[in-house]
């Protein structure tokens, strides 16, 4: 009995080791929800209807950031594509302190449900010297398409804490990059050669994240009813957290303020 | 298809019941030549020689580290510079070796080669313990090394024109010697600051010394420092051009370079002490 005990743990074993193995990790599936349905019904929910709504908006209050102006001159090639001078685009603000580039997110209440990553790729470019979008939200295991729109010379270097670490150099006029990251973290990226590029690659492992737009405004969409923990991120000022309990087809409406 | 991968599943364990061990032996056996490392063994030697730098959690925060600059390799990230394998991917174990064996110039890690060839090997299979990498992820095919070009004034010419194009003078300065409009700003993926390689110094680079060993430090990247793998941007032909040119801006180097097949006779001779360090003392 001992040793059929025994044999059973070790072929557990073997299949958790297995299971984890990239090459079967990174295969993808189509998705295979109908859209454009008002209630869709969730596959990582078993029969739970996905049709809440969490949204709201992201403010900063205080004295206001002075964007910094950012010097080209090393390279040339970026230089001559600038002719007014650039500010930093790392805190972005409108009316009321609404601010731009924060990234809402379900932190927790997830639980181990899984999702299929969208077959699609997130794209990444760097045009003129910057990072176009400066923050990129993704899923793990999404093929993550970079490209170079520049007649220069770049190299995007991620620096993960929970994903292996690349570094690929992309020359003008260069076929796009493809690559991928495993798991869930806010991953910074830089250019070596251009100090002043960066930007963050957001990696999740579920659909329940938004980046603010100009207005400061979020929207988390098809969130199945349950209670959540909410955070809201932004690379300068940190990060906010919120609790919220959605029922069926409920939409609720958050608030972040991050006090300066 | 999702068949035959769960029949290949089966037999894969099926195969590890037969062997008689767990996953975990599974991808962590070390093979060096026809030697095989003893993680056991290794960690013996890891307590007595590696601790004091990289830690007992071999996370690099050993009780020296504070003092040390660069800092000791954090193991458990499983992120190696010298690799023979694409940027991302985990090093051979023939990388490992290499690293133990060589040590790193201008730095505090030295070369072990006063350890046997077994002792080196079972210090690599101890430290590919620290890192699930090693556990997790398949081991990737070394990036191939094309034998090499003519080394004539055109490569050079062409390899000149690419130190331009691929923008290597913003860190390693127009004429080599480390000082790019953004050396100044560079840091490893700690945050630490690390200088780029002067080529005017004409000491060893970190991974070796052979042609072969800047070609592979081209196409492969330093992993955990800003030097990108060149895989994407240029081909074995423009590699071999810039590697050409790269050699002319060594002005003080003033050793004999050895040759590939030399290098590869010095590993193969590698003894535990004596004669063996004195050679190498002249050389780098």
């Amino acid at each position: 009995m001992g040793t059929i005990i025994k044999c059973l743990h070790l072929i557990a074993a073997a299949i958790f080791a297995f299971s984890t193995a990239p090459d079967i990790a990174r295969r993808t599936m189509a998705i295979t929800r109908a859209s454009g349905a008002t209630t869709r019904t969730s596959e990582a929910w078993p029969g739970v209807p996905e049709d809440g709504t969490v949204s709201g908006t992201v403010r900063v209050t205080g004295p206001q950031t002075v964007a910094t102006r950012i010097d080209m001159a090393a390279d040339p090639a970026c230089l001559k594509m600038h002719p007014a001078p650039v500010m930093s685009d790392e805190v972005v603000t409108g009316p009321n302190g609404a601010l731009k580039n924060a990234i809402v997110y379900i932190s927790e209440g997830i639980g181990n449900h899984s999702f299929d990553p969208p077959t699609i790729p997130a794209v990444f470019e760097q045009k003129a010297c910057t990072y176009n979008p400066r923050i990129l939200g993704m899923r793990a295991r999404q093929t993550l398409r970079l490209i170079n729109s520049d007649p220069t010379t770049h190299n995007i270097h991620p620096v993960p804490q929970n994903n292996r670490e690349w570094n690929l150099s992309q020359p003008p006029g260069s076929s796009p990059i493809e690559e991928s990251f495993a798991r869930e973290e806010i991953i910074p990226v830089k250019c070596n050669v251009h100090p002043w590029m960066k930007g963050y690659i957001a990696v999740f492992k579920h659909p329940y994240f938004a980046i603010t737009n100009k207005d400061g405004m979020f929207e988390l969409k098809n969130v199945p009813r349950g209670e959540y923990t909410i955070e809201a991120w932004h690379e300068k000022y940190g990060v906010l957290t919120q609790k919220v309990t959605l029922e069926t087809n409920q939409a609720k409406t958050l608030e972040f303020v991050f006090k300066r | 298809m999702k068949h035959s991968r769960m029949r290949a599943h089966l037999a894969g364990i099926l195969a590890l019941l037969l062997a008689g061990g767990g996953p975990a032996t599974f991808a962590q056996e070390t093979h060096i030549g026809g030697l095989t490392g003893e993680a056991s063994r290794g960690k013996q030697l890891y307590r007595r020689y590696c601790v004091g730098c990289h830690g007992p959690l071999g996370d690099g925060r050993g009780e020296n580290a504070v003092w040390i600059d660069p800092k000791p390799r954090n193991f458990v990230t499983g992120t190696f510079k010298c690799r023979s394998t694409p940027t991302g991917a985990l090093p051979t174990d023939e990388d490992l070796y290499m690293s133990v064996t060589r040590g790193f110039v201008n730095s505090n890690m030295p070369s072990w080669l006063p350890l046997t060839e077994q002792q080196r090997v079972d210090l690599v299979a101890y430290v590919k313990t620290f890192s699930s990498s090693f556990r997790e992820e398949k081991p990737a095919a070394p990036v191939p090394v094309p034998s090499e070009s003519a080394a004539n004034q055109q490569s050079i010419q062409r390899g000149s024109e690419l130190f331009q194009k691929m923008n290597c003078w913003a860190c390693h300065g127009k004429e080599g010697r480390g000082d790019g409009p953004s050396a100044q700003t560079l840091v490893d993926n700690r945050g630490y600051p690390i200088p780029p390689y002067d080529f005017s110094g004409g000491t060893r680079f970190k991974c070796g010394e052979s042609n072969q060993d800047l070609y592979r430090i081209l196409m492969t990247g330093l992993d955990g420092t800003p030097m990108p793998s060149y895989a994407s941007g240029l081909t074995p032909a423009q590699a071999w051009d810039l590697v050409h040119y790269l050699r002319t801006l060594q002005i003080n180097a003033k050793h004999k370079r050895p040759t590939a097949d030399s290098e590869q006779k010095h590993r193969s001779e590698s003894k535990p002490v004596g004669e063996e360090l004195e050679g190498r003392a002249n050389r780098f």
